[in-house]
Parts: C-alpha cells; structure tokens; sequence
C-alpha cells in the first residue's frame, strides 16, 4: 500500500492519520478536508466556546508540530466529489484526480435544514465557523428559540440561558433527548431546564419563521403560537454527508453501508458519523454520531485496512453537557428496555440501567462518573448473545 | 517516560482510566483525568500508549 486517501478532516480523519502512523504504516497520506480548518473538536462548540468564549487554541485537536510529526499532507480546503471504485480515483470539485491504494470515507454529517426560505437569524450548528457566527450573534438576540429536542438542542439552551438570555425550546417529542433515552431520564432533564429558567414548548410542530424586514422575529407553531426570537437554532438532526458517493457504486443508505469490519468495498472503509456499519456483537446495524466512536472507528478501520479482518464491536459512549449535569452513556437504550434506578434520582447523582432479554444493556451516569464506569464491566460482559434483529439505531 | 494530561482538553469519557488504571483517574464530581503517577515505570508503557488512543479529547502526552 503506496496511498492512502482520508476523506474529512476532522475527528475521525485525524484519529486515522494517527492510527496509520501508529500502526507503522509509511506510505503517503492525503488529507481531503471540506473546511478551512486543522482538525477541531466539535463537542466544546455547544458548550463552552460560545459560553465561556474559548480561543480556538482550545478546541484545536492536534498541535500543529504534532500534527507535522504525523507526515501527511493535508489538502484543505478541498472537497472530494466523485469516487471511481474502479479505476482506484478520487476526483475533487477543483478538478484534481488522486489515485490511492486505500480510501478511509470520514466525511461526517450535516444538519438537516426547514424546506423554503430562512430569514437572518436563523441558525445550525456543526462548524467552528457557525459557533463563531452564533456567538457574535447572540450578542444581541435577547431572545432565542431553539428548534430541536436532542442533544445538540438541549446543550445550546443550557448555554444560552447561561449567558442571561431568554431561550425557549420547541420541540415535537414528548420530552428532551426522546431518541437516546426512556422518558424518567428526559423527564428529569426537562425539569432541570425549566428550573434553570429555560422554557420549554413540547409535542409541538414549528409551523414556520415570522420575520420583520427580512430578519427573524418569532417561531411560528402549528398550533398558531407565535415564540418570539431574534435568533432561532435549528437543531433537528443530521443526514451522513454521503450525496457526492452516490454514482459510486458503494452502498449508501443511512450513511455508508459497510460490513463488520467497516468496509464498504476492497480497499474502502467509512468511520465516524458518516459510517453504517453491522455491530456484530449486537446484531444490528448501528451509526453512531458520538465523538468517542469516531476515535475509536477509526483505530478500528486503519487496522482492517492494513490486514486485520475485525469486527468492530465497541460499547458506544456519549456524553452531554447540560447546565450543573453531566450525562453520561454506555451502550444502547431501545424502546422497549426497562429501567433500573441505581441510587437515589432526586439526589441529583445516580445510574440508570436499561434491560432488554434479561440483560444490561445500556448505562447512563447523570453525575456519577465514577459509578457507571463500574457499571460498563457489566456491558461488556451482557454483550455476547444480545440480538436486536436487524434494529436500525441511529446514536445521536 | 513522562506523562502529560490537559485538564482543559479532557471530556471526562474516563477510557484512559479503564486502559491505565494505576495511572490515571477522574474527579468524583465532574469526572476531569487526574494524574496518579507522572513517571510511571517503564512496565505501563503500553497501557498508557493504550490511553492515549483511546482519549477521544487527544488530553494525554508521553513524553521520554
Ligand atoms: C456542536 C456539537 C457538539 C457536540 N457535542 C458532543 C458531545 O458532547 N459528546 C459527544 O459524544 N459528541 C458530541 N458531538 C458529536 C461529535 O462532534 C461527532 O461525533 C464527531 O465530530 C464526528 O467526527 P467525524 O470526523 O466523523 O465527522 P465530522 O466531525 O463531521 O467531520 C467530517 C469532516 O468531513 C468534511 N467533509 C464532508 N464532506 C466532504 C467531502 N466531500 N470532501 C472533503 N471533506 C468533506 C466536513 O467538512 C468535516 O470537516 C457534537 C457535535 C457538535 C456539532
Ligand atoms: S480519556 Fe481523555 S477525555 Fe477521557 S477522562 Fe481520560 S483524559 Fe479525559
């Protein structure tokens, strides 16, 4: 293997550059990096970049003298638009042509988008480039409206009320972070926004923007309601940056469709947000739009790259924070899981375990780091003979 | 051999605690990486090289 080509340059880009070297390969790397930036952390942009106004030294992910020891070139900005499996040949919107010998797919997500026209002020979230935008923005929009439930949703609240502002969330699930968790959790995490002075419009639809002089004014409900804003993020989830793969020949459906090892065709693997894979200890197909995985994914691609043949078969981890709390994952929750408190949920520190078929499968630490650390043994162990059937779980 | 950690980078996923149990653990409250050893022996090398691939915040160095 002479080239390799990574496609993404960020989590899950760098942590396979870092485990090529690792690994003692010594070929030639290409980094092909959508934006302008050396890789970046996206977790700090909904937390304290905007709250505490970090520099960006802060989220940078790699020294640039570290990031120089690893040897590879980075071609940034530059954006991979077409893939010829065949003739082993990547194509860049420049008009560039790359041959390689290996291709590592971590091109990630973007946030999905309201169809029709968006006044100023409405905003999404996943770039260094968009949080520098919201910062400076929030400056003056005393109110806020936030469009989404989940995860990316809740932390921008949580943020925004940090900052003295006016927020309020609107959402059309029953409770906060509905698609990762049973309704005690997201129950307790409503309770925690709204006594933080966070409002909350739930089991609502947004029914469009009002506007005055063509920048946002309020959030229109289905229901005729109208919440003011001067600022509105919309975070109602993603969709794996997969469009410019589609004439390709490699299977594409929820992401990019790979097997066990994370391979989508010989010599061609995907990780990090973007990557569907089949999670063999669970039987099912997972993709995991969580910052751990794209670390470890990676690991797990550049191996099976370079000869290995694994299955890729972690525990998942997420993490959020939200106001004084800190959230903490391992593993799956699905619908049908019951939930085992351990420790006391009004003490504001305890573990919920998810069962499903007589096992633990998922943890999640609501401050208590140390406790479900213990609990992820359990996880491990309970893993072998879990058969979720053809589940499509989206973590994210 | 040296170990390095950046509290400020640290996300609290505690997974260099689960690869290098004697060498690194997380505060009770917020769950940030706290060093036990700074020059741990020569025998941890690799599970402190495992830490450090596994940290998904990049907040573990080695130095010689
Ligand atoms: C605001 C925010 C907060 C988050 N907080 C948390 C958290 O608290 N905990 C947690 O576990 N996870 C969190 N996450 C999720 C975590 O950041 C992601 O899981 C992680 O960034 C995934 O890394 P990735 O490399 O797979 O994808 P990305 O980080 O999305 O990187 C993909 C890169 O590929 C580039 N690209 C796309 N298409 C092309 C192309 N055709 N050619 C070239 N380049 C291309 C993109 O521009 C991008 O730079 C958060 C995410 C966001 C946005
Ligand atoms: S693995 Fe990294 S991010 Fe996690 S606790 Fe350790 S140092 Fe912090």
């Amino acid at each position: 293997m002479r080239t390799v080509i990574v496609v993404g340059g960020s989590a899950a880009g760098l942590a396979a550059v870092q485990a090529l070297r690792a690994e003692g390969y010594r070929g030639r790397i290409l980094v092909v990096g959508a934006e302008p930036h050396l890789p970046y952390d996206r977790p700090p942009l909904s937390k304290g970049f905007i709250a505490d106004n970090l520099p960006f030294e802060h989220v940078r992910l790699s020294e640039p003298a570290l990031l120089n020891e690893l040897g590879a070139e980075w071609l940034i900005p530059a954006r991979a638009c077409e893939l010829d499996l065949d003739r082993r040949m990547l194509r860049l919107e420049a008009g560039d042509r790359l041959g390689f010998d290996g291709l590592i797919l971590a091109t990630g997500v973007s946030p999905r988008v309201f169809p029709g026209p968006r006044p100023n002020g409405v905003y999404t979230l996943r770039s260094l480039d968009d949080a520098a935008a919201l910062r400076t923005a929030l400056g003056s929009a005393p109110q806020v409206a936030v469009i989404g439930t989940g995860v990316l949703g809740m932390e921008f609240a949580a943020t925004a009320r940090k900052l003295g502002l006016d927020v309020t969330v609107i959402g059309n699930a029953p409770h906060p972070l509905a698609r990762q968790f049973p309704a005690a959790i997201g129950n307790l995490l409503a309770a925690r926004h709204r006594a933080a002075g966070v409002m909350l419009r739930l089991e609502v639809q947004v029914a469009g923007f009002e506007e005055k002089g063509g920048h946002l004014s309020g959030v229109r409900l289905a229901d005729g309601d109208i919440v003011p804003a001067e600022l509105a993020l919309v975070a109602i989830g993603s969709q794996p940056d997969v469009d410019w793969l589609r004439t390709s020949g490699l299977p594409i459906g929820d992401g990019i469709l790979c097997d066990a090892c994370c391979r989508a065709a010989p010599g061609v693997y995907a990780a990090g947000d973007v990557a569907s894979w089949w999670h063999s200890g669970y039987g099912a197909r997972l993709r995991i739009e969580h910052r751990m995985n794209a670390t470890e994914q990676a690991g797990a691609t550049v191996k099976n790259l370079l000869g290995a043949a694994e299955d890729f078969r972690p525990i998942p981890f997420m993490w959020s924070d939200q106001h004084d709390i800190k959230l903490q994952s391992y593993g799956i929750f699905p619908d049908d899981g019951e939930v085992e408190i351990e420790g006391d949920m009004a003490s504001g520190r305890f573990v919920a375990l998810c069962h499903n078929q007589g096992r633990v499968v998922g943890a999640l630490g609501w401050n208590a780091v140390k406790a479900l650390r213990q609990s992820r043994m359990r996880l491990v162990e309970a893993m072998e003979g879990i058969r979720l059937d053809e589940l499509q779980l989206t973590v994210g | 051999m040296r170990v390095l950690i950046e509290q400020a980078r640290c996300c609290g996923a505690g997974q260099c605690v689960l690869a290098a149990p004697d060498i690194f653990d997380q505060r009770e409250e917020d769950g940030i990486v706290i060093l036990l050893q700074e020059n741990p022996p020569e025998e941890s090398r690799a599970d402190v090289l495992q830490a450090i691939k596994v940290c998904p915040a990049l907040a573990i160095r080695l130095e010689d």
